[in-house]
Order: C-alpha cells, then structure tokens, then sequence
C-alpha cells in the first residue's frame, strides 16, 4: 500500500491506497470527484484530464502514487460559488457539447491550452486537443466554444 | 493492471541499486508507455521504480557547443525551452509532435530513448544528430546504442542521465503522423553536421535506421530534388493495419524531401 498526500482543489487529501491505484480512480472513488470521467482504458479519449502542478494531464494514465505531494485541480474546481468558468461559460454559450460525457475533460485541456497561448489560432488549437475525443464528433463547435473562452478570459484580465 | 509495488527512488545511485536487487523491477519516469502498458497487462513488473523526478536527471543546457538534456525532461520542456529553440530548432519541433499535450506534458526524452518504440520521434533525432546516450556506466554513442525493435545497448541496471546533442550546422525533421496516435507511419530527421550528413528515419522500420543513400545524395546537394528516384527497399519495412510496407517506402521518400526542402530554405 502506498500512503499519499494529494491536495485537490485546494484541500489536503491524506489516504492509504494500493500502489496501483491511477490517479482517475483515486479521484473517482476515494474523493468522489465523479466529474472526472474514465472514457477508455487505452489512455487515448482524454475525458480524465485534470492539472497536476499546472499541467494537463491525463489522470489515466497517472499513478496516485506518482501525485503524491502534487497540486491538482479537477473540474469540480472550475465553477465558483455558482459561478461558471469563463471556459464554461464558452462551452455553453455555443454549444460545445452534444452528449457532454467528453466536457470535463476537453474544459481541463482547454485551460492547460489556454494558459500555454491565450490566443490560439485554429490550427493551434486543433494541435491543443489533439488529446480530446468527442465521440459524438462535436468539434466543431468545440473549437468555437476555445475561442470564445480564449475571448472571455482575456477580457477578464484586462 | 496487475499487482507491483511502487518505489520513489531518492536518488540515481538508490534506483540503480534497487534494480540490481529487483530483476523483475521496472524504472518509471513520465510513464506515457509504461502505464498504459501495465493498463493492458502487457507488462508484470515486481516493483516501479520511479526517476521522474530526480533532480539529477533534469535540466537542459549548452555545454561545450552541445547540447545536453537530461533523461527526466519531459517533451514540453523540450518544445518550450528557448535554449533548444536556438541551438537546435528541429529538436523542439520534433518535442512538439509527440502524441498530445497530456502526453508531452508527462513523458520524458530519457523515457522514450530507453524504450526505443519503433514509431518513436526521439530516436530519429538522437540517430540523426549522431549524439551520445549518458548513462550511469558510460556514453554510448547513437550508432551503437539502438538495435533494433525496443531494443538498446543499455543493459537492465543502466540508467540514462542525458542526451547529449552535438551542434548540426542545419536540421529538419517531417512527420507523418498516425492520425489516431500521433506516432509516427514515417518520421525522417536530417542533419547537416560537422561528420556529414544524416538521414535518420523512424516509423518505417522495425527499429529507427539512417538512409546511407539519401545521405550520400544531399552531402553534394541539400535539396529535395537531390533525393528524386531514390526509395528505401520496402521489403524491410513493417506492415500492419494502419499501412503496407510499400505505403510506407514511400511515406519515407516523401517525409525526406519535405525536410531537405525545409533544410534547403535555411
């Protein structure tokens, strides 16, 4: 067993878990963080992102063990006091969903993406989510949906 | 996945000891390959090893007019680094194709040299800038250390520590990448250095090779008509549902003209 110390958005989480525990599974099912999602098994979909230290990464494909001591921010972070992200907020305004199971992930991605270019042209941003599967073939509103966040946010920081 | 233990090494010296001690005891660092491996129960280790974050193995500097990068540098490091933009742009342009942002933002160079994936970016680069593997017994030089499909000359207690890349004068590198993985159908990496040319391809061949002809042709003339009816023999390329050897001799041919055009507007 290894014993982990993993901060999720913000809170300290100390827990006992077997060595082979994935990162996804240990948000999942000892903090109940369901919003990250497990979409395949072969590390390719893209619906487990989450931020380790600032960086996207797919928590699939992450040992726990790997995370202890780590800062990590799940989509449960986004929102604040019911107030959406501006990537949220992007994603709804157009659409940039069909069955949605994909979201939390492509949402995760698209800060990581953001944070590296404010600013992404088209191409850019294809490269950016070129971890993201939408099965339902949603991309194109998607990429909408990543410029208007990338709008949105820097408006705000203006 | 199937049961192993886990083990943070606290150093080089502790990871090397551990493996001695472990036959069946696997290293760790990014893990891109590794766990979705394990994932599929491909792989038993009795105990993971992980390195990814000794200090040891980290940083990127120019030392002595080349360019070193330690094992445990993950990719978008590598993309990023201004330092590898100047000395050797093609480098951060190959960093910034491997797989996807999750991927590059995790994996390490010191990973995929030692894993040697046949459709691997790194390799083509490591061959095709003729650099040298440090490891914690010695330097191997690239023409010896790869043989071949997953397989290197480093034995299974070494550990890699850094790439070192001597400085090309020009270097290039095109990718076809698998749309579904990102890896590598054909990747050919070509170098004009201080011992000639080089002409690296990785994704074709059951391990990454250089292309003696392709690069007796460019050391008279770095164009991409200087490769015109030139081809590398299918027969010893590989084949599988993605492409035939024949689909890939010619993604070959094409990828190297794309980069000795890209060399040639240099």
């Amino acid at each position: 067993m290894a014993r982990v110390e993993i901060t999720v958005n913000g809170a300290k989480h100390a827990r006992e878990v077997e060595d082979r525990t994935l990162l996804a599974n240990f948000l999942r099912d000892e903090l109940g963080l369901t919003g990250t999602h497990i979409g395949c098994d072969t590390s390719q979909c893209g619906c487990c992102t989450v931020q380790v230290n600032g960086r996207a990464v797919k928590s699939c494909s992450m040992l726990a063990a790997q995370a202890d001591g780590a800062d990590v921010l799940t989509i449960e972070a986004m929102a604040k006091d019911g107030v959406l992200h501006p990537i949220q907020q992007a994603f709804t305004e157009c659409h940039g969903l069909q069955c949605g199971f994909c979201t939390p992930g492509m949402i995760m991605a698209v800060a990581g993406l953001l944070k590296d270019n404010p600013n992404p042209t088209e191409e850019e941003i294809y490269h950016g989510l070129e971890g993201n599967l939408c099965r339902c073939t949603g991309y194109i509103n998607i990429v909408k949906a990543v410029k208007r966040s990338a709008e949105l946010l820097r408006g705000k920081a203006r | 996945m199937y049961q192993f233990s886990y083990v943070k090494a606290k150093s080089l010296k502790e990871a090397g000891e551990f493996l001695a001690a472990h036959p069946d005891a696997k290293l760790l660092a990014g893990g891109m390959t590794l766990i979705p491996t394990l994932k599929a129960r491909l792989a038993q280790p009795s105990h993971l090893v992980d390195i990814g974050g000794l200090p040891e193995l980290a940083g990127i500097e120019l030392m002595d007019g080349k360019l070193a990068i330690g094992a445990a540098t993950r990719h978008f490091e590598v993309a990023g680094s201004d330092t590898v933009k100047k000395a050797i742009p093609a480098l951060a342009y190959l960093a910034d194709l491997i797989g996807d942002p999750q991927v590059r933002n995790l994996g390490t160079i010191g990973g995929s040299v030692a894993n040697n994936d046949p459709a691997a970016d790194y390799p083509a680069a490591v061959l095709g800038l003729g650099a040298s593997v440090i490891t914690t017994q010695r330097e191997i030089a690239a023409d010896d250390y790869f043989q071949g499909m997953f397989a290197t000359a480093l034995d299974p207690r070494e550990v890699i520590v850094r790439i070192v890349f001597p400085l090309p004068k020009r270097a290039a590198y095109a990718k076809f990448p698998h749309p579904a993985s990102g890896y590598a159908m054909a990747g050919v990496f070509i170098a004009e250095t201080a011992q000639g040319v080089r002409v690296a391809v990785t994704g074709a061949g059951p391990g990454v090779f250089r292309w003696q002809e392709a690069e007796a042709a460019l050391a008279t003339n770095m164009s991409a008509a200087a490769l015109d009816g030139l081809a590398v023999s299918a027969e010893d390329l590989n084949e599988d549902i993605h492409a035939t050897r024949e689909y890939r001799a010619n993604l070959v041919a094409v990828m190297a003209r794309r980069a000795a055009a890209k060399i040639a507007e240099k």
